[in-house]
């Protein structure tokens, strides 16, 4: 159980003129849900089909579970559960008939636990009741559950999520949280790739982001976060005042908004309480305070630039 | 877990179903008669689809007209199997299968082989496949099969329908070989059933030319018009007489040498060579499609 979920070294691929993918290490460890962020069309698709053998790396390696990709495809795929770029099933079969399919397709499924286990799938989805619909009727966010179905028929080690919430409505993108911390809580990897950002913040351990083809930042979600510095937010009429007690209590960064009544400082080793303590025994009159921790919208932007602009 | 979110999606607590969960995660290996299984589930996804089953319905047409036309027309007509069919049903099934060959069958072997890989690229079902995984030489193989399976569907259904369609409008008797000998109807039905077979025969080519051409596009229809032309053109070339004896290694050209059967003398050798060279067909064109889906990089 030593060896990462996922582990990738130099990996890089072109198409064309086109740099998709290029020196890319990411390492999920085990048992991690690793957000895997980056904007439109900054190679995480590319990347992820990578890692489950679709396309061939130009360069690099690729380890899942310790065991080289795609060489080991056959060992490590089973315990591999993906829904990639949306989920895609033959239109004219119903819900029940695709997963059968799917199922059948995998040598090493048992037949006889099949219709328990494609029952228990469709359950932790909460599609049961659309089961024997045509898989062409079916919603957005139906299709979805489906793809989240067919990723869970069997017991997985590792579960590579491509854009899971896509379609679902807000109800759907919790359920599809509580199912993510779920499978975490059992030991289970998890790489969720995502651009919407608080959503991972809620539910990953790890965060990777990429921007054109690299990965800029990569590690626990503080570590990522710039060590976890969290600031001191106070709101107060009084905010010069506020700013002259902080710097001699010895508080950096201090930054006085007047617009807003409202100061922040980098709270370093200093107890909020104490802080709070020493400004209401000054006369400072606080009407609020509070511990800001950067959010990872604010790090991603930085990283990845503010524009609407596909990145070449 | 936070626990102000629903649970609904995970609520596992008293549901049988998830006991196999206590099974365990961890490598697993491949289980006997799974090849079956998987071609039994290609077979079913080719044999329920409605187009498929539409397909079928349509061969069974033209030898239905063809008895009708030639019930209804003057007694005696048209050159070959044509003219015989008044004296002998059996004859349907022949005029049958010329008929079909030029066309309908390829017609078939383009829309179910074309769509085999391309099919599921397009619909974006490939990629689900082969990360299940589902092994690209063992999915090619089993795809492949099921073509061929379907193909051996077509041409008995036309056969089957020239045979009945002949029976109950001519009825059918002991049959007249082409060199003007005599045989039972045992022999007759025998020899027909001979005839179809090798009907399935010579379509192996186009089946390995469908495949291949469906593991270049995920785009079935290109496919699918892909294979039917390329019948087309290597029909038209076959007719070109400048050509020279390069006709002979045409895949089209012994499509309709099945008359071979009805001489009282069966010359197996040549039947037997003509066959060879649908294997040759099913080598190349079976180890390119081979070579180029395994090696392939799935976008779709």
């Amino acid at each position: 159980m030593s060896s990462p979920g996922i582990l990738t070294a130099g990996l890089s691929r072109c198409f064309g003129r086109q740099q998709a993918v290029a020196g890319l290490s990411l390492l999920v460890p085990r048992g991690a849900v690793y957000g895997f962020l980056g904007p439109n069309g900054s190679g995480k698709t590319t990347t992820i089909r990578m890692l489950l053998g679709l396309i061939a790396p130009d360069e690099g390696t690729i380890e899942v579970l310790g065991r080289p990709m795609p060489r080991s495809s056959a060992w490590v795929l089973p315990q591999v559960g993906a829904l990639i770029e949306g989920p895609a099933f033959h239109p004219y079969l119903s819900g029940l008939d695709n997963l059968r399919r799917l199922d059948v397709c995998d040598a090493t499924a048992d037949p006889r636990t099949r219709p328990a286990r494609i029952e228990s799938a469709l359950h932790r989805v909460g599609l049961e009741a659309a089961a024997r619909k045509r898989y062409r009727q079916y919603s957005l966010g139906m299709k979805q559950r489906l793809g989240l179905a067919g990723a869970l028929l069997a017991p997985r080690e590792v579960l590579i999520l491509d854009e899971p919430t896509n379609g679902l409505d807000p109800q759907g993108t919790r359920e599809v949280r509580t199912l993510v911390r779920s499978l975490a809580a059992d030991g289970t990897t998890v790489l969720v790739s995502s651009h919407l950002l608080s959503e991972v913040e809620q539910v990953a351990t790890h965060v990777g982001i990429m921007s054109a083809g690299r990965l800029l930042a990569q590690g626990t979600l503080d570590e990522v976060l710039g060590g976890a510095a969290p600031s001191l937010q106070v709101e107060t009429t009084e905010p010069e005042a506020a700013a002259a007690l902080l710097t001699r209590l010895g508080l950096r960064e201090i930054v006085v908004d007047r617009t807003h009544d409202r100061l922040t400082a980098a709270l370093g080793e200093h107890d909020p309480a104490d802080v709070n303590r020493e400004l209401v025994q000054a006369g400072v009159p606080v009407r609020a305070i509070a511990t800001v921790r950067p959010a990872l919208e604010d790090l991603f932007v930085q990283l990845t630039g503010e524009g609407f602009d596909v990145l070449q | 877990m936070s626990s102000n979110e629903p649970a609904a999606l995970v609520d596992h607590g008293a549901d049988p179903g998830l006991a196999i969960e206590s099974t365990g995660r961890g490598p697993r290996s491949p289980r006997r008669g799974a090849f079956a299984r998987l071609l039994g589930s290609e077979l079913r996804l080719v044999f329920r689809r409605r187009r498929n089953l539409a397909l079928l319905i349509v061969l069974a047409g033209p030898p239905v007209l063809i008895g009708i036309a030639v019930k209804t027309s003057a007694p005696h007509g048209g050159n070959g199997f044509f003219g015989q069919i008044t004296g002998n049903g059996l004859f349907l099934v022949y005029t049958a299968l010329t008929v079909s060959l030029p066309l309908f069958l390829p017609l078939a072997v383009g829309v179910v082989g074309g769509d085999s890989i391309a099919g599921e690229a397009g619909a974006g079902t490939l990629r689900y496949l082969l990360t299940i995984p589902v092994g690209r030489t063992r999915l090619l193989v089993a795809k492949a099969l099921s073509v061929l399976v379907f193909v051996t569907a077509a041409v008995v259904v036309v056969a089957v329908s020239g045979l009945i369609t002949g029976w109950v409008l001519f009825g059918i008797r002991d049959l007249t070989l082409l060199s003007g000998d005599t045989v039972s109807l045992a022999d007759g039905l025998l020899r027909t059933a001979a005839l179809t077979l090798y009907v399935v025969i010579a379509l192996t080519g186009l089946v390995a030319i469908a495949m291949f051409i469906s593991t270049l596009t995920e785009v079935p229809i290109a496919a699918m018009a892909a294979t039917v032309a390329a019948t087309i053109i290597v029909q038209v070339l076959d007719a070109v007489p400048q050509i020279g004896s390069a006709r002979s290694w045409l895949f089209t050209h012994n499509w309709l040498g099945f008359g071979e059967l009805l001489r009282s003398d069966v010359d197996v050798r040549t039947l037997i060579g003509w066959s060879m060279l649908q294997v040759g067909y099913v080598v190349i064109f079976g180890s390119l499609a081979w070579a180029r889906f395994t090696t392939k990089d799935i976008t779709s």
